[in-house]
């Protein structure tokens, strides 16, 4: 089965920093880097935190102090790897099952004691797929509609 | 498409107005006029939305009688693919930049 786009994101970055630093300031500046229309929250963001632990949440905090939690720290290892789950859905919305959520895997790599290979796969998209697909109206003659249906009845098979 | 392909698809569904459409739109199919009695905004001012969505990829329309019925894409996974791939390459940029800038600092 072809698909029409690959559901995974990569992107990678050389940063002129110390593996440990290059960890250190993605994790602890995150909302200095994160761009600003990356909001949820119905307020400007105030703050935006990088829990250190698995367990943790990245979270926005609005002047007004409520809080946006739309990430869920899976792996946290210093200073080489990093996994969180992507819990905003397509219609901007937090995912309500941890099924439908993407996932980020970040990956440090030294290539000398002041150069590092910062390596990002976005990965499991289309388990938002079910979601969008859901919500829409379930006629089936359109194109396309097959294949996300086979795709959804997959999620199950494999997720049970 | 080509006018939209250079914005930013992040900035496409960071405005309020478009936002609540594509909400409205994932219950389902609705025409212009159903989403203008839905949303604080005019008539005019939905198809203009509703024209952005389009041409972004997030919404397709069909033409039923003399109505315009405009619902989700079912592609949009693929948008949302191509939102998280901007998100990303602005987000390691900025980092990129983070990191200059203190590195800079530590001298």
């Amino acid at each position: 089965m072809t698909k029409p786009t690959a559901p995974e994101v990569y992107r990678h970055i050389v940063v002129p920093a110390s593996i440990e630093k290059a960890f250190a300031v993605f994790t602890e500046r995150f909302g200095d880097f994160k761009p600003a229309e990356h909001n949820l929250l119905a307020v400007a963001i105030a703050e935006t935190r990088f829990e250190p632990r698995v367990g943790g949440h990245i979270y926005d905090r609005g002047i007004d102090g409520s809080e946006c939690r739309w990430a869920r720290v899976l792996v946290y290892e210093p200073p080489t790897r990093l996994v969180f789950s992507w819990d905003i859905g397509p219609t901007w919305q937090l995912v309500v099952d941890p099924n439908n959520a993407s996932e980020v895997e970040i990956t440090f790599v030294a290539e000398s004691p002041e150069r590092t290979r910062v390596e990002l796969i976005h990965r499991h998209i289309d388990r938002h797929g079910p979601g969008w697909e859901a919500v829409a109206d379930g006629i089936s003659g359109d194109a396309g509609w097959p294949l996300y249906l086979d795709r959804y009845a997959a999620l199950f098979a494999e997720g049970s | 498409m080509q006018t939209y392909h250079l914005e930013d698809e992040w900035a496409i569904l960071g405005d309020r107005t478009r936002r609540a459409i594509v909400e409205h739109l994932a219950e389902g199919p609705l025409a212009v006029r159903e989403l203008a009695d839905r949303l604080p905004v005019s008539r005019p001012a939905v198809s203009q939305h509703l024209k952005v969505l389009k041409d972004a990829g997030l919404v397709t329309e069909r033409a039923v009688g003399a109505r315009r019925i405009y619902r989700l894409d079912p592609a949009g996974v693929a948008a949302l693919r191509d939102q998280l791939d901007t998100f990303w390459s602005r987000t390691l940029a900025g980092y990129g930049e983070v990191i200059d800038r203190s590195v800079e600092e530590a001298k």
